[in-house]
């Protein structure tokens, strides 16, 4: 058992079951900077002492990208659309925080059932990616807010990460490369289309998107 | 190769750079036009070498992708190619840099830039990709690239429908492709073309079929041709010059690749390709003869020269089945001369109907006339593409069109029952396809330059710039060229032809010999016919020296007040052809006929539809969206929901497996 | 010597054009009881009209001017492939009739502009209808030509009539009596004769060809009459090569036997026009598809 690692993936937890709780939208992008931050961390930590070079400037560019560009942008957009909390989302702040609890045991328990080769440093790592996916798409699901949905697959995104350094040993530089230029890529587009749709109609409930519908 | 490799950068790269310069019109303009140019220019030279020498270049790397390759090869067959796609490509961006010019207020001039750099880089990749996977990637290059070019001008609802109907019809195409490189591939685990082993009878079957509706949709055989209409005439018209010029004779690539691939072919194959094009053909001159549209019209005529093109394969195949040497060259050595000739007249038609376009702000023919007078340089050049395209001497239309009728003449009823009927068939397609294609294109050409103007926009007409002019100019000198050099570009033919048909090269040398005998024969009698002409202006001229010429009215019967719009209209021109023909082409006639003593307006109007568009795809697709509203429940429109859809099944899928 | 003969066998054409008008002329004008033109009326209306000036329209540009004599040189250049009296013609090739029929499609295509040029109803109709008959009769030609090739053996149109012999006749006479409708169906076709067209209406509304050249004048018109005189004798030369089995290969016999067949057909266009009518012109499609058929028909027999 990694010390250091399994603080880190228990912050995570905590991270996302804050996200599930909170209604104030500022605060919701900070809690995924963190994330993003210690998911940075993660790859040295799971690594146990062995600090490469390329490894090292990897977690400092996740660092930076997760921790402070992605976040950067969405504050901007959040300024533009100045909206500063989720009222009523299609489930409730509280009945969010119990089925949250109820995805993570779930979770727990299909991890071990799933017949995965023994991760290095952590048992605690698959489930919690697991969760943090889980916790992406039950956001994006519940939420109307479209920058809400924007951080809810910002943490589908983490949790698929988390997953990655899971299960690979070498971390193929090809692969993050591309998830992450993906998620760059999708932020920017959604950033842009937030703010777009906010001048068009006023205001980013998505649920009233669909009186687009002919 | 390198150099082939290095004009594909230049393209890349100055389709780039155009595009981040897209603020300074004048600056994106020359450099996607030069590096169009340019790039095309670098690599069209090795093909040249290969076709000269005989020689395979080729180029191997490897590329991280399963089952893909970086495998390039020039070989004869994609050099004969790669010559005219390079070659046109380069002479429409000198001509598109004037045709754009006037958008650069609207519209950022270095996008269509880029994808037009991409769209000649796709489809020289195309032509030298021997490796399943990167020839997809290529085809799905050069058909986005394609789209995005036709809807330039996406705020008329036109365009974005052409767009639409282009996209549909060329990814569904695509799919056929895709199941024919996984079918050919599947057996030996690897895409390599050199790598795919003799093909058994019933697979090869099933390939070709797949090919011909693959490759068939980009090539617009009827009857699959009905994207062609929509998206020719939508797009600026250098791009339709080269959709239309080269864009659609890599359909054709990959069907002779195809056949190449498949070893030796059955009977039925060339009886296929044989009633494809005789179908393409005749059809497509029909309806290319009711259409109002110029550039419609000549979209049509595409599909008609596809037929032709795929007669001589056919007849080409026929030859290799029966093991008639002289069939199977001419046929392929025909085919393929019309494949670069087409090329060359049809580019410069569509670069002469971009120019009427632009100079006189319509495209509508009958609303046009008298632009001889107004537009004299597109109305020489124009005039000579549509002696090019009615195959008539001494011109490149009727020299391929010869070698296919003579291969059918020669060999063809000669030989067994089976040649000689499909010969037969050729022939009367052919006759018939001229004689129509000569009285569609005295249309087109009368009403539009001849006579007087009927309309504001013909009376207005100006002619284009000297960029505009000299690319017509150069393909119309290509089109006297190609008739007066037949003989020795028939020579040349070697090395392709040997290839397509495997035949031992001396068999080939002595059929391209005898043909380039005959055709040298032909070359004397059309200098003979030159020298005649000349002498008999000089003869005119000194008949009429000395004696009164006056100018007067044309004779009206005594009429007191003629109006321009008397004149006879493209439409009634056709209209006996056309009527002849109206089983075939469903022409819908709306008249309002002149009542009582003294009639006020009365009007006729006449729409052709496409008759496949019309009673085929539509209803299919009418069908196909009736059904899908069965499950109009499923959307709601709302985005959670969806994404609850997808989280879900893996729940489901999750438990499912682990429980 | 050979090259001799056929350059005097090419001047002879060019020469004797216009006599087959005068023959055929006088054969209607002895059918209708009259004394009738002299034979060379021909020559003395073209030579009067190339010693004329000319007026034209101010509608027209440079095609209508050089269309006439363009189509003239092409008319020309079809003459030189077009055997006569036993002899080779002076070109010959495998395919050199497809030269042949597609420079007088040239022609036409030049003639054609010229009469769109003038912006004219009447020259607009005569063009219309001009393009739809020539359409039509073209297959009915090549595919006549495709039987010939098959039962002769030959590719080029010399070796088809030099082999057109008594033998011929013997072993595929009713497809050679076949070949020979069609290609006179075509002949009257191509030269704007009865039933397709008549040369002496002065209706604009029924002419077709007559109305094209509506508004040429002086020596451009007299080059019109001089061409189509000219492809009148290239049609029937072939018409009668193919048909007419006299071509015992010498000299003194097969000329004038050529003359005589050219003489003769002549005759015989004037028989035609004097006892029929000129046919509906919605009906002359049918006409032609019927030569087309009588081809095909041809075609089968040939390849039984």
């Amino acid at each position: 058992m990694n010390d250091a690692a399994d603080i880190v993936l228990v912050f995570l937890v905590l991270t996302n079951l804050m996200l599930l709780g909170l209604s104030r939208l500022g605060a919701c992008i900070r809690m995924v900077a963190l994330q993003g931050i210690a998911l940075g961390l993660l790859p040295l930590l799971m690594e146990g002492g062995r600090v490469e070079l390329h490894g090292a400037a990897f977690a400092i560019a996740i660092i930076l990208l997760k921790g402070g560009v992605f976040p950067w942008i969405l504050m901007r957009t959040l300024r533009e659309v100045n909206t500063q909390r989720e009222i009523e989302p299609f489930i409730g702040y509280g009945k969010s925080l119990a089925i949250g609890t109820l995805i993570l045991v779930v979770c727990i328990w299909l991890s071990s059932r799933l017949p995965l080769p023994e991760p290095a440093m952590s048992s605690l790592i698959v489930p919690v990616a697991f969760f943090t996916i889980m916790s992406g798409l039950f956001l994006i699901v519940s939420r109307r807010k479209a920058l809400t949905q924007v951080l809810g697959y910002l943490v589908l995104e983490n949790g698929i990460y988390a997953f990655g350094v899971a299960l690979v040993d070498k971390q193929p530089m090809l692969v993050e490369m591309g998830i992450l230029l993906d998620v760059f890529v999708a932020i920017f587009v959604m950033g842009i289309a937030i703010f777009h749709i906010n001048r068009e109609f006023d205001h980013i409930d998505t649920d009233k998107l669909s009186g687009l519908r002919s | 190769m390198s150099l082939f490799l290095c004009g594909l950068v230049v393209l890349f790269v100055g389709g780039v750079v155009s595009l981040l310069s897209g603020r300074k019109p004048a600056m994106a303009s020359s450099l996607g036009a030069g590096s169009a140019v340019v790039g095309s220019l670098l690599a069209i030279l090795p093909a040249f070498a290969v076709l000269a020498s005989g020689r395979t270049e080729s180029l191997r790397m490897n590329w991280n992708v399963p089952l893909g390759s970086f495998f390039v090869q020039i070989d004869p067959l994609s050099a004969v190619f790669l010559l005219p796609i390079l070659g046109l490509s380069a002479l429409a961006a000198i001509y598109g840099a004037e045709y754009l010019w006037p958008y650069r207020q609207e519209k950022n001039l270095g996008v269509p830039w880029l994808f037009y750099n991409l769209l000649v880089a796709g489809m020289a990749l195309v032509v030298v990709a021997r490796n399943g996977l990167l020839f997809l990637v290529a085809w799905e290059m050069m058909s986005l690239a394609s789209f995005f070019l036709v809807t330039f001008e996406y705020e008329r609802q036109m365009v974005r429908q052409a767009g639409g109907i282009y996209l549909v019809a060329t990814h569904i195409g695509t799919a056929f492709l895709i199941v024919f490189f996984i079918l050919l591939g599947a057996h030996v685990g690897s895409l390599d073309f050199d790598t795919i082993p003799a093909v058994p009878s019933s697979l090869a079957g099933a390939l070709f079929l797949l090919a011909v509706v693959g490759f068939g949709t980009k090539a617009g055989f009827m009857p699959l041709h009905v994207w062609l209409p929509h998206a020719h005439p939508a797009a600026p018209s250098h791009v339709s010059a080269v959709m239309s010029g080269v864009m659609i004779k890599t359909g054709i690539y990959g069907l002779v690749r195809t056949v190449t691939l498949l070893g030796a072919p059955a009977a039925w194959w060339c009886w296929v390709l044989i009633a494809i094009g005789v179908v393409s053909g005749i059809m497509g001159v029909l309806f290319a003869l009711a259409q109002h549209d110029l550039k419609r019209l000549l979209a049509y005529h595409s599909v008609e020269n596809i037929g032709i093109i795929t007669m001589g394969l056919g007849l080409g195949l026929l030859g290799v089945h029966i093991h008639s040497p002289t069939l199977a060259v001419l046929g392929f050595a025909g085919g393929l001369f019309h494949v670069i000739n087409h090329a060359i007249f049809k580019g410069l038609l569509f670069l002469g109907a971009g120019a009427v376009l632009q100079g006189s702000g319509t495209g509508h023919i009958d609303l046009l006339g008298g632009l001889v007078k107004r537009m004299p340089w597109t109305a020489a050049a124009f005039l000579v593409g549509s002696i090019a395209i009615s195959g008539v001497p001494p011109l490149n239309g009727f020299v391929s069109e010869f070698l296919i009728y003579l291969g059918a003449f020669k060999s063809g009823i000669v030989g067994g029952l089976d040649a000689a009927i499909a010969a037969v068939i050729v022939i009367g397609s052919l006759a018939l396809i001229g004689g129509l294609a000569l009285a569609c294109f005295t249309k087109a050409f009368g009403t539009v330059f001849l006579g007087h103007p009927r309309s504001i926009h013909a009376q207005q007409a100006h002619e284009v710039g000297w960029a505009m002019k000299s690319a017509m100019v150069i393909l119309a000198a290509l089109c006297v060229l190609g008739g007066v050099l037949s003989p020795l570009i028939v020579r040349s033919a070697q090395t392709v032809v040997g290839q397509i048909t495997s035949l031992a090269p001396d068999a080939v040398e002595t059929e391209l010999a005898t043909a380039s005998s005959t055709l040298t024969h032909f070359v004397v009698v059309a200098l003979l016919l030159a020298a005649v002409a000349g002498l008999s202006l000089l003869l005119r001229r000194r008949l009429l020296r000395g004696r009164s010429v006056r100018e007067a009215v044309t004779w009206d019967c005594g009429y007191a007040a003629p109006d321009s719009r008397m004149q006879y209209t493209a439409t009634s021109f056709a209209q006996p052809l056309t009527d002849l023909f109206r089983f075939l082409l469903h022409t819908h006639k709306e008249v309002r006929s002149p009542q009582g003593v003294f009639p006020p307006d009365s009007a006729l109007e006449t729409d052709t539809a496409d008759v496949c568009e019309k009673h085929l795809y539509q209803p299919v697709f009418e069908a196909i969206r009736w059904s899908l509203g069965w499950f109009r429940w499923l959307q709601h429109g709302r985005l959670q929901v969806y994404v609850l859809y997808i989280a879900l099944t893996l729940w489901i899928l999750l438990i499912w497996k682990l429980v | 010597m050979m090259t001799t003969l056929k350059l005097v066998h090419l001047v002879l054409a060019f020469v004797a054009a216009p006599l087959l008008l005068g023959i055929i002329n006088r054969t209607k004008a002895l059918f209708a009881g009259r004394r009738g033109q002299p034979l060379l009326q021909a020559y003395y209306d073209i030579w009067k009209l190339l010693r004329k000036g000319a007026v034209y329209s101010r509608s027209t540009s440079w095609l209508f001017a050089a269309g006439p004599w363009i189509g003239f040189a092409a008319v020309v250049a079809a003459t030189t492939l077009v055997p006569f009296g036993g002899l080779r013609a002076p070109i010959a090739f495998p395919g050199d009739f497809l030269v042949l029929i597609y420079l007088l499609g040239l022609s036409r295509f030049l003639l054609v502009l010229s009469a769109l040029d003038t912006g004219s109803s009447f020259e607009g109709m005569g063009a219309s209808r001009e393009v739809t008959f020539s359409a039509l009769s073209e297959p009915a030609l090549l595919i006549a030509l495709a039987a010939v090739t098959k039962y002769t053996g030959c590719v080029s149109l010399s070796d088809m009539v030099v082999a057109t012999v008594p033998r011929l006749w013997l072993d595929a006479g009713p497809i050679v009596v076949l070949v020979g409708f069609a290609l006179l169906i075509v002949f009257l076709s191509e030269n704007c004769r009865i039933p397709v067209d008549d040369p002496n209406t002065h209706l604009e509304l029924t002419m077709i060809h007559e109305v094209m050249v509506l508004d040429h004048s002086g020596p451009d018109f007299g080059i019109i009459l001089y061409s189509a005189a000219l492809k009148m004798w290239l049609l029937g030369q072939v018409l009668v090569g193919l048909v007419v089995p006299v071509h015992t290969g010498i000299l003194w016999l097969d000329t004038p036997a050529a003359l005589l067949s050219m003489a003769l057909l002549a005759v015989l266009v004037g028989i035609i026009e004097s006892s029929m009518a000129r046919v509906r012109l919605l009906h002359v499609p049918q006409l032609l598809v019927g030569a087309t058929t009588l081809s095909i028909l041809a075609v089968v027999l040939v390849l039984r």
